[in-house]
């Protein structure tokens, strides 16, 4: 009988088992990046920077040399290996806490010194590792465990936009909101990604891909309702689409 | 070389250069700003990164990312900036990165002042940040002292894979003095950074990580256990002490950086009245150099601590002393420089007291 | 002959006391003697009062910090209020007088007095009165010859500065011979 392999794992990830909980989308995201580092041929010169959250561990899975940095400074770290090692493609994996909140000045001024680097922000409108409580991503109403009558305008403001906020600062080069509900949105945000890294080859500068993703388990939903959910709240209030492309100006 | 004139901030920076440092990242604060000054039009022209960061929290963490790809990394500060910068000198700890960090010390807590202080000792020998770790750490007396130890430190970091120091107070950062950048240090035999993070896994053929994550207890403890062992070589091979007129002498004035240098005039002066008084003068801050104590002789009857803080070092010389020895202190705070005056007559307190 | 010598030199910010300082410095750094200059740093430098002192010696320079001075070079009436009492007795005070009518000074002391601003507009350049002030400390002390602070001069002020370099010799002689 003649076999044919339709599917096998990628080689841009490590065989360690993944440690994010079943129906999230991290391991997609994971995969697609994995994907990507390997048929651009950059994975042996890849340098991929833990952030704490979630994918505090995602130095185990990326099959690739990586560092973990302190919570919110992924891009610091970056700046650190980038400025010193400008051959090396280096990545960011950093989740909504990471990036949003704590690491705001960091994110802010890696894109606004035009640094040539991806960031990968992962948004799934909560704090997951820590148990659920709440992020500056999470949405008006959305229960938490810090929000527990769900999040309050008066009280905490309104759910901040990063891919809309950093395509105001001149620095950025390459901005897209992408999603991985569905197999049509995978491929998609593939494409976002081979554009973002291909940026950075080009050393065109700063690109982020900004992945809307699911918490089942801290969002309190099965898997296909976290599907759902992304689909019918996260999305209107976070639009997906193209919100830089700097690298059209320069040609 | 000739000696040339410069300013100590100035001289830091251009040791730093000296000693190997392709990359510096910084945030500017008083006093200390000569050396981001200096490094933004001299580290371009050496073909080496020069980064001004968004903060002293970013530059740390620049410096660990540098650091870990395997640059020779440097960042400067001053106390509320060394402060901001704890949390990533305890992950570089943790990760087992090598760095050098100057702190140009100025008085506390919180804004302070901007005037000379020594005030950040516990800081620089405690750590600011969380976990069982140390910094190696110095606090020169001459800007000759402090550049020869600005070119020594970025050999001692890679040696021990372990963030080291530079404790200056404010004056010694702002002065200027005759150094000779280029006069003869120890060198060091190191190895090359085969466990640097830096794209190179497919020429390496084996990934390289930089962590300090250690979710089980038993694997924390045997990297905690790894990393005591490093610091138990640094107690045995880095204390750096100057023993100054102690042979013959019955009070010994603990001082280091420019205390110690202020120190060295009360000498002069009560050593011409017939005082036998001498110097034990740090110059290792961590390690805490308890050997030099060992080395005192048995006519020292009193040890009078002189800093520019109201007793930080002073917790260090009486865990050494054991009771051994009568003690004494005395500091000067906020910005305020002791003068040799001052101390003399602190000296004189205790002839009168072993006297009575 | 043994050199010990600290000297304060202070008045506002942007009268060249800094650069004063730095050139007796230099100017010991050039010899071969062991010197250290300090200079008051923080918000006072600028546009307040400023000062620096500078210790030279042939032998290694214990306390930096200069708190008894052998001379005092004050540029204006608040330096030398804040400095005069802490000159050693029997050391020089060099005052520049152009702002300051009667004062009482210590009798202890060698005081010259010299109208800075007038000679150096004589000059052509007010801002010429620090080195007037330099030359004149130079020649009451002795400690430098003026080849060694021309040779100073020589050595800072290059590109588009070196056009100072006559201006500021002339400045320096000019106060060499009002002690003279």
């Amino acid at each position: 009988m003649k076999t044919e392999t339709i599917y096998q794992p990628t080689k841009g990830l490590t065989e360690r088992q993944l440690t994010y909980c079943p129906g999230c989308t991290h391991g997609i995201i994971h995969k697609l990046i994995g994907e990507v580092l390997v048929e651009k041929g950059l994975l042996d010169t890849s340098v991929g920077i833990a952030s704490v959250g979630c994918s505090v561990m995602s130095y185990e899975f990326f099959n690739c040399d990586t560092q973990q940095a302190a919570h919110g400074r992924a891009p610091a770290v970056a700046t650190g290996i980038k400025r010193t090692n400008p051959d090396a493609t280096v990545f960011t994996y950093q989740g909504d806490g990471d990036l949003a909140s704590i690491g705001l000045a960091e994110i802010v001024h890696a894109a606004h010194r035009g640094e040539n680097i991806t960031v990968i922000f992962v948004n799934n409108a909560i704090y997951g590792m820590t148990g659920g409580q709440m992020a500056p991503t999470t949405l008006i109403g959305q229960k938490t465990t810090t929000s527990p009558r769900g999040r309050d305008q008066g009280d905490t403001g309104l759910p901040l936009r990063m891919s809309e906020m950093l395509a105001t600062v001149p620095g950025a080069t390459y901005l897209e909101r992408v999603s991985v509900h569905d197999p049509k949105h995978i491929r998609k945000a593939k494409k976002a990604l081979e554009k973002a890294f291909d940026v950075q080859t080009n050393k065109q500068g700063f690109s982020m891909i900004e992945f809307i993703s699911t918490c089942p388990v801290n969002w309190g939903m099965t898997p296909q309702d976290s599907l759902n959910w992304a689909v019918d709240q996260m999305i209107p209030y976070y639009p997906l689409g193209l919100y830089k492309d700097g690298t059209k100006e320069e040609n | 070389m000739a000696k040339v004139l410069m300013k100590g901030n100035e001289a830091m920076a251009l040791a730093a250069i000296k000693g190997g440092c392709d990359a510096f990242f910084g945030y500017p604060i008083t006093p200390q700003n000569e050396v981001p000054e200096y490094l933004s039009y001299h580290m371009k022209e050496n073909n080496r990164v020069f980064v001004q960061a968004e903060s002293e929290v970013a530059a740390i963490n620049m410096v660990y990312g540098a650091a870990g790809a395997g640059a020779r990394v440097l960042t400067s500060s001053s106390s509320p900036g060394i402060a901001l910068k704890q949390e990533g000198i305890s992950y570089m700890a943790g990760s087992e990165l090598p760095a050098v960090i100057i702190n140009v010390m100025r008085g506390g807590p919180g804004l302070g002042g901007i005037q000379p202080s020594q005030g950040d000792y516990n800081q620089v020998t405690r750590g600011g940040g969380n976990g069982d770790y140390h910094v190696l750490s110095f606090g020169p007396e001459t800007l000759q002292e402090t550049v020869d130890l600005v070119r020594h430190a970025f050999d001692l970091a890679d040696y021990y894979r372990n963030p080291v120091m530079i404790a200056v107070d404010g004056l010694i950062g702002q002065m200027m003095e005759p150094v000779d950048l280029d006069n003869k240090i120890a060198s060091m035999d190191l190895p090359t950074k085969e466990w640097a993070s830096n794209g190179k896994s497919g020429e390496r053929g084996r990934l390289n990580k930089i962590v300090s994550l250690h979710l089980d207890p038993y694997d924390l403890e045997k990297h905690n256990l790894k990393l005591k062992k490093k610091y138990d070589e640094m107690v045995e091979k880095e204390q750096r002490y100057e023993l100054i007129n102690t042979d013959d002498a019955d009070i010994v004035i603990v001082a280091y950086g420019t205390v110690a240098r202020v120190a060295r005039s009360t000498v002069k002066t009560l050593r011409e009245e017939g005082i036998k008084v001498g110097i034990l003068r740090p110059i290792s801050l961590w390690p805490f150099p308890e050997k030099a104590f060992e080395k005192l002789p048995e006519s020292v009857h009193s040890l009078l601590t002189v800093e520019m803080s109201l007793g930080q070092m002073h917790q260090d010389v009486r865990i050494v002393n054991e009771g051994k020895r009568n003690l004494a202190f005395y500091g000067r705070a906020g910005g305020v420089v002791p003068e040799a005056d001052e101390i003399a007559d602190e000296v004189r307190k205790l002839v009168k007291g072993a006297n009575a | 002959m043994a050199k010990h010598e600290q000297v304060i030199v202070a008045g506002f910010g942007g009268q060249g006391v800094m650069l004063m300082g730095q050139m007796l410095a230099y100017a010991a750094t050039n010899e071969g003697l062991n010197t250290v200059w300090i200079p008051s740093y923080g918000p006072e430098t600028r546009g307040g009062t400023a000062n620096c002192s500078v210790a030279i010696s042939d032998s290694m320079i214990n306390s930096p910090v200069v708190t008894k001075p052998d001379s005092v070079i004050a540029m204006n009436l608040p330096s030398l209020q804040k400095f005069e009492p802490k000159l050693s007795k029997d050391g020089l005070l060099i005052v520049n007088v152009a702002a300051i009518k009667d004062y009482d000074y210590r009798d202890d002391v060698r005081v010259i007095t010299i109208d800075a601003n007038k000679e150096a507009l004589a000059l052509g350049n007010l801002r010429v009165a620090n080195m007037i002030m330099l030359g004149a400390y130079i020649q009451a002390t002795g400690i430098f010859d003026k080849e060694a602070i021309v040779a100073v001069f020589k050595k800072s002020f290059t590109g588009d500065k070196a056009r100072l370099v006559d201006i500021n010799i002339k400045a320096l002689e000019t106060g060499m011979k009002i002690v003279d």
